[in-house]
């Protein structure tokens, strides 16, 4: 006789636990950008690639993650929430990865100096963006106590709460991005105007980090509302 | 009667046959909910369906066999010929164990009542005539097997939303199940004794009236609720335990309710399932010695029953505790408050069911017990598509236990006369 319970069958694999295994990887994986930068910016190229190296890897375990939680869901899977906005949300944790990675190998790639003068506020963009993803992170880690709680009472305060606070770092970053462009408009003259274009675009993907973040809180505000 | 010996032995031979086989593959279904939420240890789980099962056969499995043994078919008929009856029940409970087996071993989600019903009914449309048929009876036995995956589905989501509404969802979920948690602890005990009382305990002969039932029942519900809160108040908030889940000590007092549940649950599905096996052997028995006094008929279900509810138990030390194993194994993240929620629903409608004489199948019960909570965002993911195979499965098993039934009779028949 078969030795299983078709009872058992119904419960399918929870995707909830591996989505918080991917954004902790995600975390990991953009927080490197902040040594990154420190190496670029003091010219060590060397410790930049290695820490590049490091991003990749974490890039490409996080891609694993979500390749595992999209192969188990299935169509014919039932879940509290939307199966389409989990995916969703998926998609843009993976995003934030994504973007990490391609910051640090178009910096490495052509060995980008940042102007001294704008170097700290870079520094301190950067980890206001990291912010952002960790504080995503935090709130996705409450996905197990949601489904727990079933999507409803003080569990879901919560959430939201965190979510609010993920929206002002968002803000945040916002306005040091505005600062850092003003910057460095005001220095571009001086300097090699590929190196500046490739600067702003720097900006703009550091920027996009934070941007990611705030999409997978919205995201996570849209299985809590339904 | 001829043969009236081989009739008996025969009779407790597939009858002991088709216990043991629920008791090898059923019990672990039924009990699936209460194993795969891991509040209950194998050996503990096997020892509370030994226990349950039994006493839920002998106890309230009174009702359901009598319909199997002569509800289905209009004994009247065949009053001139009662061993095409005999012939006819023999050849039904060997096709249902034998289907019952084959389909378990392929892992098919098949249901015992559907199985004996469909090969009760074939055999007595082939063998005697479509009019032998207690039409209006099968059409409120089909009803019930529709209805009571339903029922058990409302009264699962409506469990689950009163979980989530007094315990989950607020500010103190660990203080909160403490002081809600015995309270369903006396549900359970209250609605299974209740019923049990009212119903199921009349072939012992015990007449209680309904008030008796009523604060006999209450008793028994708020013994069981000052028991569980006994040992829930043993239950020390482990910060540790809530850093990664913060539920992790909440679904610790959930563990407790869910040995009650799973009691529950052993006891319904005892009280309904084992009169697939026990019926047509109450039948035979009650057509061989019909001669006999009207008045044996108590003690004969008496000895029947035990029958069953032993048949059940070695089924399940032989073979079930190892389909329990793989369930307790099995990764699901379906924790107390989901499993208790669902199998205490599908343990209520399934003692209803048997109070009422109704042979529903267990497992769709609690499949469909399984939804409601899902359906109240309880459960993070539910494979509908093996849902569905489930509840088409019956359509395939009642032709198949139907002809396998005809094929056993007329064999049966050939070798006899």
């Amino acid at each position: 006789m078969a030795a299983r319970s078709y009872v058992m069958k119904i419960f399918g694999r929870a995707p909830v636990r591996r989505i918080q295994q991917h954004m902790d990887k995600v975390v990991l994986c953009v927080a490197e950008l902040e040594p990154f930068l420190k190496a670029a910016v003091e010219g060590d190229w060397d410790r930049a690639r290695e820490i590049q190296g490091s991003i990749g890897t974490l890039e490409n375990e996080a891609d694993e993650i979500k390749r595992d939680i999209r192969l188990h869901l299935p169509k014919g899977v039932f879940m509290p929430v939307s199966r389409v906005d989990l995916l969703e949300m998926l998609r843009l944790q993976d995003m934030v990865a994504n973007k990490a990675k391609d910051i640090a190998g178009l910096m490495l790639g052509r060995e980008m100096d940042v102007p001294a003068s704008i170097s700290n506020d870079m520094i301190e963009y950067a980890r206001r963006a990291i912010e952002a993803a960790r504080q995503a992170c935090t709130a996705i880690n409450e996905l197990d106590e949601l489904f727990e709680s079933g999507f409803r009472g003080a569990e879901v305060e919560l959430v939201g709460s965190m979510i609010k606070r993920l929206d002002e770092i968002e803000k945040q970053n916002d306005q040091q991005q505005i600062k850092l462009r003003a910057n460095l408009f005001e220095i571009e003259d001086d300097l090699n105007p590929v190196k500046v274009v490739f600067l702003y675009r720097i900006i703009d993907w550091v920027g996009d980090i934070a941007d990611l973040a705030q999409r997978v809180g919205s995201r996570l505000e849209y299985l809590l509302a339904r | 009667m001829e043969f009236a010996t081989t009739y008996l032995v025969l009779a407790c031979v597939f009858g002991l046959f088709m216990a043991w086989g629920i008791g090898a593959n059923d019990v672990a279904n039924a009990m699936a909910t209460s194993v795969g939420s891991r509040a209950l240890t194998i050996r503990q789980a096997v020892l509370i369906a030994a226990v349950f099962e039994f006493l839920g056969a002998f106890l309230a499995g009174g009702e359901v066999t009598a319909t199997i043994r002569k509800g289905i078919i209009d004994v009247a008929v065949v009053s001139d010929k009662p061993e095409l009856l005999v012939i006819g029940m023999l050849a039904s409970l060997l096709a249902a164990a034998l289907w019952l087996l084959a389909a378990s071993s392929r892992g098919w989600p098949v249901s015992t009542t559907h199985t004996i019903v469909g090969a009760i009914v074939g055999f007595a449309i082939a063998g005697i005539g479509f009019g032998a048929v207690e039409w209006g009876r099968i059409g409120a036995i089909v009803s019930s097997w529709v209805v009571s995956p339903l029922l058990a589905g409302t009264i699962g989501f409506v469990l689950f939303v009163s979980v989530q509404r007094l315990i989950l969802g607020t500010a103190e979920p660990f203080r909160n199940a403490k002081r809600y948690v015995p309270f369903y602890i006396f549900l359970v005990g209250f609605f299974v004794s209740l019923v049990t009382l009212l119903k199921g305990l009349k072939h012992f002969g015990l007449g209680f009236t309904t008030l008796q039932s009523y604060l006999l029942a209450l008793g028994i519900g708020v013994t069981l609720a000052l028991v569980g809160k006994i040992y829930i108040s043993r239950i020390h908030l482990d910060p540790a335990l809530d850093e990664q889940f913060h539920f992790a000590n909440v679904e610790r007092v959930f563990g407790v309710l869910m040995i009650f549940t799973a009691c529950a649950m052993a006891f319904a599905h005892g009280s309904n399932d084992v009169a697939n096996a026990v019926g047509p052997v109450a039948a035979v028995i009650s057509l061989v010695t019909s001669g006999g006094a009207v008045g044996r008929e108590a003690a004969l279900s008496f000895w029947i029953l035990l029958l069953g509810g032993g048949g059940i138990v070695i089924g399940l030390l032989m073979y079930g505790t190892r389909v329990m194993t793989t369930v307790g194994s099995n990764i699901t993240e379906l924790t107390p408050s989901r499993g208790f929620a669902a199998t205490l629903a599908a343990a209520a409608t399934v003692v209803l069911a048997s109070g009422t004489g109704l042979p529903i199948s267990t497992t769709h019960t609690l499949v469909g017990a399984v939804l409601g909570v899902g359906m109240a965002r309880g459960i993070s993911a539910l494979n509908l598509s093996v849902v569905s195979n489930i509840f088409m499965s019956w359509v395939i098993t009642l032709p198949a236990g139907a002809i396998l039934a005809i094929v056993f009779f007329y064999l049966f028949k050939a070798f006899i006369t």
